[in-house]
């Protein structure tokens, strides 16, 4: 396969974690390609093993009790799994960047906001600490705080402010790649709007690719080229947005669909998806989601569903469509 | 729904929450292979105390001196061989764990009890009273704990009973804190909110309600506690102001065999390793209990 | 908020010691004194007014530096604790700073290595350590390195050599302690999201917990500093005991014996008062390591 045009590229990727109540299979055979200047959406409920992903990507798993089983991740063409420590260090803000989801936790509280932003420059590009801190206000600026706060602590900051700054340290060395591990999810409604809004911009002016997770559909909407949906521990649907939203085809993405409200149909009841994920201890040895699923078919128990491809961007893990393609879900393609 | 039918709800849902809660704990508790070693230690330390008597005689083995045997080193008879008097060490140790148990729990239960009234009170009503109780503590707490229990020994004079209150009053303070601040933590929970709605009384709510739920990080304390007040008990001993000689404790046993440690150490070892092994348990028992309520934080 | 906790702390101190039974004008007198001079000597101490005045007058000299005089050896209180102030510093400065030089490390490496060898034993000894009475782990050094080895003094204060078996002595059991802290506030500093941060942005390993982790993990360790200070100060009693060291905690120990109630007060406050500096140091660093903190200040 030519890389040329891909960021990144995940093959195969199985991650697991060795508790002392069991073994957990947080990522199980997922493949994920993101090309130059695209936004891939990585949706899914909390455990189905979205961050734990996007970690192994910067290779930050915490091992123990984390471990990376098998597969492939390339980035920018590198081999992540071969990188040593030292090689990935030089890669972390470099080339890869990582928002994480609680801007109120994500900073240190002792640091100034300053050093913070100008300690990933200074790292990575061959500057002076005074050359770095200047940088480092404009970085402040561009994500719209003044520059003259850099000595401030992030106390100082609100949770909307903060976020800002997180993102400014993630953009500081102008990386390839952003993971955006629900960056809006702990902010204000009018908050989240902004700061999207503000990625956008500046994923456009960076030219960069990013991973953004989340469990938000409306996020996916407003950011997003290609949606990949996990669940359990696998990608259970992929394809490009429209292909996500207009043609629906895995049960549980229309689930995802029903249990967001509709601005069409304001009298549509919200109809949310019936019980629980999975035990990750003991995941079922068919299909993950076939306990919850309103079209359960008996080979769905016993066996895992292959991949079924709709066209070269869109495909599906589900035995609907084994033998008939064109199987339609009652609200499928809306 | 009758009020009777809502108020049996909450108690079951408060029950389940504790046996999940309690069972849980266990299941964590049990496989520290520490903290299991410390309870059989601890054990061993109760049956010692417990059945001392079958071990020596506390009048003619414990207490009466013997001229004739004194300062044997171990041996087949006196299994920690005998000190100055030509007592039997081991017997004396075992007496001695009588005391030390005895002083440590009583102690811990004077301050459990004022201690964790002074912090319910504070933590649930909380504003001026609250204040006024905390502020009082402080003053306590300014002096180091084992200062204070030496003072009020030196006042009242050296007994059993003074240094039972001493080491209580010392340790005020530290359960007013961790009961206010274990209060302070579920106190504004959902279930504490509706037992109000429903318009239980103060009292009623903390003590069926708040208390139990809240009892966790205090019985961790108090196991520590425990062994401080063991430790502390030995400490004024030792220095004269607490169990006077000829009583078997401890700390008066080291401070009588300081005179021999020259020739005889093992006058000195054994009743030592006694505290250290007791206080070890306990804080072994106390680590596990902890680690067993707050898994992550190992 | 010092002077308000010192106020209180003496008149707790001066409220406990005045339960002392016996009658002080018959203690300063001796036993063959007549009714009428002891009647006289009561009357020109100001024995017979009410507590509180009691309480007035001695604060009013405290003012003054006078702490009132020796019942045994009719020198001045201010004077003998003026004399054995500098040691008592001299082996708690010691302690304590062997106890953070060693503590710091070996918790920050035990914790990066969580579960490893060095982690393992590490953790062990400090439970050990804080399971052992200090007037024990006086008497087995002793025996260890001045009976049998000979290498240093087993009592008194005589240069450098002297120091040293006090002050590790002292320092073992606030060693362990806060090298507990410091592990267990650093395993719970670098599961927090701001260390994920900044190894996302490249910063190396040691960088992470030099420059990241460190400084957060220092906040609860300076807190249990300060209060193992004030254990260091009881401890002190102890250890000046065993090693005949000329500190105030001997002094307070004897003073109890001589029932000289005004030496063993003087003793309790300049106690008090050192831990409470203590505290007051804590906190100014506290402000130093943590912004939070400074914030509110200003």
């Amino acid at each position: 396969m030519i890389l040329n045009n891909s960021i990144l590229n995940v093959e195969d990727l199985v991650i697991r974690y060795v508790t002392e109540d069991g073994i957990v299979e947080a990522v199980n055979g997922v493949n994920i390609k993101i090309e130059k200047g695209k936004t891939l959406g990585l949706v899914g409920e909390t455990g189905a093993g979205k961050t734990t992903t996007a970690l192994s990507i910067l290779k930050l798993i915490p091992d123990p009790p984390g471990e990376v089983v098998k597969g492939n991740i390339t980035l920018s063409d590198i081999d992540i799994m071969k990188a040593d420590e030292n090689k990935m260090e030089e890669i972390r803000g470099e080339v890869v960047s990582m928002i994480f989801q609680d801007p109120m936790t994500a900073l240190n509280p002792v640091i100034t906001v300053g050093d913070q932003i100008s300690e990933a420059i200074y790292i990575h590009q061959n500057v002076s600490k005074k050359e770095a801190t200047e940088k480092a206000k404009e970085m402040l600026e561009m994500v719209g705080i003044p520059g003259n706060r850099l000595g401030e602590y992030p106390h100082q900051f609100s949770g909307g402010m903060k976020q800002r700054v997180v993102i400014a340290i993630a953009l500081s060395c102008s990386p390839k790649l952003l993971i955006a591990d629900e960056p809006t999810t702990a902010l204000d409604v009018t908050i989240q709007a902004q700061v999207l809004e503000l990625m956008r911009e500046l994923k456009k002016k960076f030219q960069m690719s990013m991973l953004m997770i989340t469990h938000d559909l409306g996020v996916v909407v407003e950011v997003c080229d290609d949606v990949a949906i996990m669940y359990a521990g696998r990608i259970i649907e992929q394809g490009t947005l429209e292909d996500i939203f207009r043609s629906t085809k895995h049960p549980y993405t229309e689930g995802l669909f029903n249990s967001i409200p509709s601005i069409d149909d304001r009298k549509a009841k919200l109809k949310p998806i019936r019980g629980l994920m999975s035990d990750p201890y003991d995941l079922p040895k068919g299909c993950a989601f076939c306990d919850r699923c309103d079209y359960q078919m008996e080979i769905c128990k016993t066996m895992k569903p292959e991949k079924v491809h709709f066209s070269d961007t869109h495909f599906v893990e589900c035995h609907l469509y084994n033998k008939n393609k064109d199987f339609k879900l009652n609200n499928g393609g809306k | 729904m009758s009020q009777k039918h809502e108020n049996e709800n909450i108690k079951d849902i408060m029950d389940i929450k504790k046996r999940s809660q309690w069972a849980d704990i266990w299941h964590h508790f049990k496989k520290n292979k520490a903290a299991i070693v410390g309870m059989i230690l601890i054990a061993l330390f109760v049956c010692l105390a417990l059945f001392a008597p079958l071990i020596g005689d506390y009048q003619d083995d414990a207490l009466k001196m013997n001229i004739r045997e004194r300062l044997q080193a171990p041996n087949a008879d006196h299994w920690f061989g005998t000190d100055e008097f030509g007592r039997d060490i081991f017997i004396r140790i075992v007496y001695g764990t009588r005391i030390s148990l005895f002083v440590g729990i009583i102690s811990v239960s004077i301050a459990l009890s004022i201690g964790g009234f002074l912090g319910s009170i504070a933590g649930y009503y909380g504003g001026k009273i609250d204040n006024a109780i905390m502020r009082v503590l402080d003053v306590i707490l300014a002096i180091p704990a084992i200062l204070l229990a030496i003072t009020i020994v030196a006042a009242l004079g050296a007994s059993i009973m003074n240094l039972m209150i001493a080491i209580g009053i010392a340790n005020i303070p530290g359960f007013a804190r961790v009961v206010r601040a274990s209060i302070l933590s579920v106190k504004d929970q959902e279930y504490i909110e509706a037992a109000r709605a429903i318009g239980a009384k103060d009292h009623t709510i903390i003590l069926k309600h708040v208390l139990p739920n809240s009892m966790a990080p205090i019985i961790v304390f108090s196991t520590l506690k425990v062994a401080t007040a063991i430790m502390a008990t030995a400490s004024l001993s030792f220095i004269g102001l607490g169990v006077q000689p000829p009583t078997p404790e401890w700390g008066s046993m080291l401070s009588g065999g300081r005179a021999y440690i020259r020739d005889y150490m093992y006058i000195v070892l054994y009743p030592g390793l006694a505290i250290v092994l007791s206080v070890l348990s306990l804080n072994l028992i106390g680590d596990g209990l902890r680690d067993a309520l707050d898994p992550k934080l190992k | 908020m010092l002077i308000p906790v010192m106020l209180g702390v003496t008149f707790l101190v001066f409220f406990i010691i005045s339960l002392t039974p016996g009658d002080a004008a018959t203690i300063i007198l001796g036993n063959g004194a007549t009714e009428e001079s002891i009647k006289e000597l009561r009357e020109e101490m100001g024995f017979n007014d009410p507590l509180i005045v009691q309480y007035g007058n001695y604060m009013k000299d405290l003012l003054t530096g006078n702490m009132g005089t020796s019942y045994s050896t009719g020198k001045l209180v201010s004077g003998e604790i003026g004399q054995r102030f500098p040691n008592t510093f001299k082996l708690t400065f010691s302690a304590i700073f062997i106890a953070i030089l060693i503590s710091i490390p070996i918790g920050v490496i035990s914790a990066t290595k969580q579960y490893s060898i060095f982690d393992n034993t590490g953790m062990i000894f400090a439970l050990v350590g804080i399971s052992m009475p200090s007037f024990w782990t006086g008497i087995m050094l002793i025996i260890a390195f001045s009976l049998k080895l000979g290498w240093f003094p087993s009592s008194g204060m005589d240069g450098l050599q002297s120091l040293i078996l006090p002050a590790f002595t002292l320092a073992i059991a606030s060693t362990a302690s806060i090298t507990r802290t410091t592990r267990s506030s650093m395993l719970e500093v670098v599961r927090q999201d701001y260390i994920n941060t900044a190894k996302a942005k490249g910063v190396s390993k040691k960088n992470v917990i030099r420059k990241h982790a460190l400084r957060n993990a220092l906040i609860p360790a300076i807190t249990v500093i300060g209060l193992e200070f004030g254990i260091l100060l009881g401890g002190a009693v102890l250890t000046e005991t065993v090693f005949s060291w000329p500190g105030i905690g001997r002094l307070m120990v004897e003073s109890i014996q001589r029932k000289d109630t005004p030496m063993v007060l003087g003793c309790v406050i300049v106690f008090a008062v050192a831990f409470s500096v203590v505290n007051l140091i804590v906190d100014i660093l506290y402000a130093y390591i943590d912004p939070r903190i400074k914030a509110n200040y200003n």
